[in-house]
């Protein structure tokens, strides 16, 4: 169209070429945002807000994904992901007694995210009911929706450590939904399910004809006991896909990389989503994904380990300043109630913040179930830890 | 959890084990954490803490608590000097002289900051520190070399250090994520 031809279709009408869907229209922007923007306008925070690791990738994956560069390794990978590093994660996954073929069962993607987001387009049809776990990672709701499904919130309860119970799911009308998804170990809350826990839920999604889509991201950072999956459960596997991923475990968030394990059709569908939005997971995440399996075991423990350590201390320091706190037994978070006289989280993490510049994240930003609480997170060294926790008291003190 | 760190201090064995190589491993990373910190990441209480930390000075197996010191940048705060040097030793033994011999008289000068039999091209690896390089070199030649069953003396001076104990030196600790992230 030339110049003219613009100027004369723009005079004969107010029309706007570029307006957001209905979709995208009614939903809201993230919770975690607008914190996001309050704590960037003041130096010197203290961001308990942080949701990934401050440790740095290993080495050893780094120098795989540098090595791969100097060799000119930067082209397309199979949609599915290189062959090898499905193999690698196939093989990991038997850790948590899942078994899957690489050439069908595993698809690697841009990040767990990307994952989530491909199996709900792939699998969720308009008016699809989607019962969502919450408080939970802030994208599900809203990559529902885009998908063209029906949220139906079922809220976990801090009497039930935020487990995922049969009588959760049923209060919450979750009988009637078509797919389940959740996270555990648990963003934002840090709880975790075991495998007698996780039997229940199962029983309940197999009696009601409910798949699940099952965030593992945080396998690897389980503190108490062993992580489970409840894919490894009798007649699960088929009805179940797995999404976990490299940016938690391995520190290695900006490499963007994760895979999501399934039956062959679910697989399949995502895969045709993510052939047509991605194509391709990036070529050097994936390199440095293989040596990241192949020998960075030992970073991956010591990384927990620390994280272990934090963990403990953050624990015994909100009981020591007597603000209530569930035990977070995985991820890196801790979700800690508003203590008095605060009423809503929101004012108490607005004033912790112009108070004594330190960020927590309002537990309603992560869904229903979450208000009263916040998030805390563990990711940060000690020391700035300590300095948190000091700041907090005080200010906690000066309000009593 | 405290009920299972108390457990850990009580029960013995395996749990006392554990306790030991977490607090070891604790002190090696910061000698500085207080007691009440070590108890919180550890789960045990404070005086499970000590009383580990008492049996591991006097078993020896700690031997005394030492700040890292990036001494390049100690350079804009005090006026002390400071030259490190690795100096690879070869001797010769006979029949009443062992390695053991020779490392304790080495051992005794206060020049030298650590003393290690090694495999390899040479015997001993000794690290000096001293307040200049003319320092060093008179140790090594009036007080080390004429040690009769060394042979053999090459002294390298450190022209700069980018790792020590385990710390990385020059990172600026600057925190680059986002503030608040999903």
């Amino acid at each position: 169209m030339s110049l003219d031809e613009a100027e004369t279709d723009e005079s004969e009408g107010d029309e706007q070429p570029l307006v957001p869907s209905q979709r995208v229209q009614n939903t809201p922007p993230s919770g975690i945002r607008r914190f996001f923007e309050l704590a960037e306008e003041m130096d010197d925070v203290i961001s308990l807000g942080v949701g990934e690791p401050d440790f740095t990738a290993p080495w050893n994956a780094r120098e795989a994904a540098i090595t791969s560069l100097e060799r000119g390794q930067t082209s397309y990978t199979a949609n599915r992901g290189m062959r090898e590093l499905r193999e690698r994660i196939a093989a990991d996954a038997e850790r948590w007694d899942l078994s899957y073929d690489p050439d069908e069962e595993v698809i690697v993607t841009a990040g767990a995210s990307e994952a989530i987001d491909a199996a709900f387009r792939a699998l969720v049809d308009p008016g699809d009911t989607v019962a969502v776990a919450q408080p939970c990672y802030v994208s599900y709701e809203p990559g529902v929706r885009f998908a063209g499904g029906e949220v139906l919130p079922v809220p976990t309860r801090a009497a039930d450590e935020f487990k995922l119970t049969p009588e959760v799911l049923d209060d919450a009308g979750a009988e009637a939904a078509d797919l389940l998804v959740y996270c555990f170990p648990n963003n934002p809350t840090g709880a975790t399910m075991s495998v007698e826990e996780l039997a229940p839920v199962a029983e309940f999604c197999k009696a009601n004809d409910i798949g699940v889509l099952s965030d593992e991201i945080y396998a690897d950072l389980t503190y108490e006991g062993d992580h489970a999956s409840i894919a490894a459960l009798p007649g699960m596997r088929e009805r179940t896909v797995v999404f976990n991923g490299f940016s938690k475990a391995y520190a290695m968030t900006g490499l963007r990389l994760g895979y999501a394990m399934g039956p062959p059709g679910a697989i399949e569908a995502i895969n045709r989503v993510h052939q047509y939005a991605m194509l391709s997971a990036p070529t050097t995440a994936q390199y440095a994904a293989i040596e990241a399996l192949e020998s960075c075991a030992d970073e991956v423990a010591e990384m927990r380990r620390q994280y272990d350590r934090r963990r403990q201390f953050v624990l015994s320091r909100f009981a020591e300043m007597g603000v209530e706190c569930f035990e977070a037994t995985g991820a890196f978070y801790v979700f800690p109630e508003v203590p008095d006289p605060w009423e809503d989280a929101s004012t108490f993490a607005e004033e912790l913040l112009e108070a004594e510049s330190v960020a927590m994240v309002p537990g309603d930003a992560f869904g229903a179930g979450g208000d009263g609480h916040l998030r805390a997170s563990y990711a940060t060294g000690l020391d700035d830890l300590k300095e948190a926790m000091h700041r907090l008291e005080r200010f906690v003190e000066g309000a009593a | 959890m405290s009920d299972q760190s108390d457990d850990a201090a009580a029960d013995g064995g395996q749990d006392e084990t554990e306790a030991r190589a977490e607090l070891l491993d604790l002190l090696c990373e910061n000698a500085r954490y207080s007691t009440e910190d070590l108890a919180r990441m550890t789960g045990l209480d404070t005086d499970a803490v000590e009383s580990v930390i008492a049996d591991l000075e006097s078993a020896g197996v700690v031997q005394g608590y030492a700040a890292v010191v990036d001494w390049d940048r100690a350079e804009d705060v005090t006026d002390a000097e400071h030259v490190h040097a690795l100096v690879e030793l070869n001797v010769t033994l006979d029949r009443e002289t062992g390695y053991e011999d020779i490392a304790d008289r080495l051992a005794q000068f206060p020049e030298v900051q650590a003393l290690r039999l090694v495999s390899g091209d040479y015997d001993f690896a000794l690290e000096v520190e001293e307040a200049s390089m003319s320092k060093v070199s008179r140790f090594i030649s009036e007080k080390v070399a004429p040690v009769p069953e060394i042979t053999q003396t090459v002294t390298h001076y450190v022209m700069d250090t980018y790792k020590e104990a385990g710390h990385r030196f020059e990172e600026s600790g600057d925190d680059d994520r986002l503030s608040v992230t999903p």
